[in-house]
């Protein structure tokens, strides 16, 4: 915990999200659980970032913060407004409270676009009918940005950007309506190496500028100290370890996590950067996950007889929480 | 659009398309011209009328320019008017002293070069009398300077004089049809026509003061103007040339109609899914296997055969097809793509994210296959009218197949009468094809990406 106390912008409440399976279209073929049981408070101007292999659900939740998908059970409370329950025009107008960064910065702007068209719509959409006033607000996020001289990008399509100032647009365009609330999903992870560290201290200043609260998810522990105040771990639908980001960085508590820190902090190469060779094994099925602990096929530190039969909860350890048995 | 221009210029490269372009370019023209040229009402009277509007014309008559393709040339038809001022004639008129009696001689002169004799030659009177009858009597020159008496006669206020039917005029050839024993060599055995220049002299007596006459004198060849003639004695010029603007409005408005919906529909499909999607997936289902052509016809039978009406249904017929399918399944990969799951974070409607950010995505695929689609509906319409089910006021190209083939056109010999109407059926259709085609490789590359 932050040694502020703040108020909570967005609370999490056992949140499942489940995409059902239909076989040939209609027979129910079960379900995948994409998000499973997650529970957490962000508090407003706060950074968080959720770590996790590929797979495991980190978009899935952040999609459900987003309004974009509906929550299977719990809660997502956004400044006392029940996201779940939203639908038609308010769904509409509360998306619009949040920015949203993605990951393939290409693929998220409209090609047939050019940069004012795309920076002006969330404007149009929410809005701000007049001309002026939008080519002004375009001008200044662009400098906010870095998007300078902006007269030489105004004009320009996505194809005619490099990565960098695609996600430059994107983030643009994602705090173009003044969000309390950014979600940025892997935003670095589809640039090149040398524009990650610019567009991750960007983003940061960006943050404190503003005293946005942001969710930064990624698969990389290595990029987190950039960022956050907290790192939450993402395995298998739920989050296993939840820590003040020094603490984590040192201390991993999470056999998982520790797994995850060792991959990172591996002396040799770009390799350090991804997670592919650890943990052992593969990331579990999502439609029929593990019993007991989702970890425990893969867990050097396996307890037999507790971890594949009861599924461990959060508990405390220091000031980490660990669903995880050897901190009974 | 930036992307377009660039479009534009790559289109250049391509042969195909600029002949395309040209060809498209070239009928859009003609098009025009002819709507402001030639009214539609006027077009219309023109197309059902029937003698009085084209009794000057001979029937079944090919175009004259099939005399550059033939050894044995045939006879141009002409008409020469006293009224008129141009046309080898001369009109002279002497009054008597008293005022009453009046001479008129009128003299057609015409140049014959032809190795065929004509169908017919015709004078149409036009006298104005009370009580008293001009009087008319007709000599007939040949270039080798003898005159021979065709006839005498009273003329009536209107009167039809046609050379070939006179018994009397064919008594005094010898027996044979006028036709042949006016144009006959004295030379030649074998009965070819003698070239030269002939005259027909008119002189005419009138008997009362203000009595007056006037006469045409028709020349039906063998062969007539730039397109011919149908078994109405119809100029073929004006249904080919009007033909142009009614089959690329048809074409035009077909395939755009088509499309534009067909594209809309399988956006609205996609993008709710759902009972919406399934529902235009069945009604698709059920129109492909219904009988598109069948259905036109019984629309034609029982219904309207207005164009506009025919045009309706066949877009109607036409959106529910395998089109839709294809539509759809890019429109499914789209609606993934990241740029949509942003409109809608920021707050944008169902319809703003389908008509903003889904079908303009779609545009590229749309021109390529709008264009191509052209001449299935020419053709279509063309078609429809070869069966007797085009629109029954119109002059179209496929009117003009449907009456070469009542009337036995090819069975006839009279080959120009089908080939012209489907070899402007063939331009316009390959027009379009080649641009169709150069759009598809110029567009498509950038498609498989989406
Ligand atoms: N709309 C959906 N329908 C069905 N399955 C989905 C859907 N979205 C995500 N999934 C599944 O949920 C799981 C988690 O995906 P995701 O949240 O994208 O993970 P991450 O972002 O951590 O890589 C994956 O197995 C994915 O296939
Ligand atoms: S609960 Fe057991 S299996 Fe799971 S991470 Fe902890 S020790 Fe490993
Ligand atoms: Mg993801």
């Amino acid at each position: 915990m932050t040694d502020k106390q703040r108020d909570v912008l967005l609370s999490i409440q056992d949140l499942h999200v489940w995409f059902e399976l239909r076989r040939f279209g209609f027979g129910h073929a079960g379900y995948v659980k994409a998000v499973d049981g997650v529970t957490f408070d962000l508090h407003f101007g706060e950074t968080i970032a959720i770590v996790g292999e590929s797979g495991c659900g980190k978009s899935s939740l952040m999609k459900t913060i987003l309004g974009l998908n509906k929550p299977t059970k719990g809660k997502v409370i956004f400044e006392n407004l029940d996201v779940g329950a939203l639908s038609g025009e308010a769904l509409r107008q509360y998306r619009a409270h949040i920015g949203y960064v993605q990951q393939d910065p290409f693929g998220a702007l409209a090609p047939f676009m050019n940069v004012q068209q795309i920076l002006e719509e969330p404007l149009l959409i929410n809005g701000v009918k007049d001309a002026a006033e939008r080519e002004r607000r375009v001008r200044k996020v662009m400098e906010e940005v870095k998007l300078t001289p902006v007269d030489d990008f105004l004009h320009k399509f996505p194809h005619m950007l490099s990565g960098g100032q695609q996600q430059r647009v994107v983030i643009a365009r994602a705090i173009i309506l003044e969000p309390k609330l950014v979600v940025a999903d892997e935003p670095v992870s589809m640039l090149d190496a040398s524009v990650r560290v610019e567009i991750l201290k960007l983003l940061r200043g960006l943050q404190e500028k503003y005293h946005m609260a942001v969710i930064y998810i990624t698969h990389d522990l290595s990029t987190v100290r950039y960022f956050s105040e907290r790192v939450f771990v993402m395995y298998a639908g739920n989050v296993v370890e939840k820590a003040p980001v020094n603490s984590i960085v040192h201390n991993p508590k999470h056999p998982y996590t520790a797994a995850l820190m060792d991959a990172t902090s591996d002396p040799d190469a770009n390799n350090a950067l991804t997670m592919r060779e650890l943990p052992p094994g593969e990331p579990p099925s999502l439609v029929n996950p593990p019993p007991g602990c989702r970890f425990h096929p893969r867990c050097p530190k396996r307890i037999e007889n507790l971890c594949e039969v009861e599924e461990p909860y959060d508990l405390q350890a220091d000031d980490h929480l660990v669903s995880c048995w050897l901190y009974k | 659009m930036n992307s377009f221009k660039r479009n534009l210029q790559e289109i250049l490269k391509y042969p195909s398309a600029i002949a395309g372009s040209l060809i498209i370019l070239l009928l859009v023209i003609v098009a025009g011209i002819v709507l402001a040229t030639i009214p539609y009402s006027e077009a219309i009277r023109l197309w059902r009328g029937g003698e009085e509007v084209w009794y000057a014309n001979p029937q079944y008559a090919p175009p004259a320019w099939i005399n550059y393709f033939r050894k044995e040339k045939l006879p141009v038809s002409f008409s020469l008017d006293s009224l008129e001022t141009d046309g080898e004639k001369i009109v002279t008129t002497f009054e008597d002293v008293d005022g009453t009696t009046s001479r008129t001689n009128i003299t057609y002169t015409f140049d014959f070069q032809a190795d065929v004799v004509p169908q017919e030659m015709s004078l149409y009177f036009d006298a104005v009398y009370v009580s008293k009858q001009p009087f008319v009597s007709i000599k007939w020159i040949t270039p080798d300077g003898r005159e021979l008496r065709v006839g005498d006669f009273g003329v009536d206020k209107r009167m039809t004089y046609r050379l070939s039917q006179d018994e009397k005029l064919k008594r005094r050839l010898g027996g044979v049809v006028p036709m042949v024993g006016l144009f006959a060599d004295p030379n030649s055995e074998t009965g070819v026509p003698l070239k030269g220049t002939y005259q027909l002299v008119l002189e005419s007596v009138s008997f009362e003061k203000d009595s007056s006459i006037h006469a045409e004198f028709v020349f039906f060849g063998q062969v007539f103007g730039l397109a011919g003639t149908d078994h109405l004695r119809r100029d073929l010029t004006l249904p080919l040339l009007y033909g142009v603007p009614i089959a690329l409005a048809f074409g035009l408005l077909a395939a755009l109609g088509t499309s534009v919906l067909t594209m809309i529909i399988a956006a609205i499909g996609a993008w709710y899914g759902g009972w919406v999607d399934e529902l235009i997936q069945r009604i698709t289902e059920v129109n492909l296997v219904l009988p598109f052509l069948s259905i036109l016809i019984m629309v034609g039978t029982f219904y309207s055969r207005s164009i506009w009406t025919i045009l309706g249904v066949t877009v109607l017929l036409s959106i529910f097809t395998g089109g839709i399918k294809g539509f759809r399944a890019i429109f499914l990969q789209v609606k993934e793509s990241a740029y949509i799951e942003a409109a809608r974070a920021y707050g944008s409607s169902d319809i703003r994210v389908i008509f903003k950010y889904l079908i303009p995505r779609m545009i590229p695929l749309l021109i390529p296959g709008l264009v191509s689609s052209v001449p299935a509906f020419v053709f279509l319409e063309a078609s429809l009218a070869i069966l007797g089910l085009g629109d029954p006021v119109l002059p179209t190209w496929g009117k003009i197949i449907n009456d070469a083939q009542t009337n036995a056109a090819l069975y006839k010999g009279l080959y120009y009468w089908v080939l012209e109407p489907a070899v402007l059926l063939m331009i316009t259709g390959l027009g379009f094809a080649m641009l169709g085609f150069a759009l598809d490789r110029i567009f498509n590359p950038r498609l498989r990406g989406i």
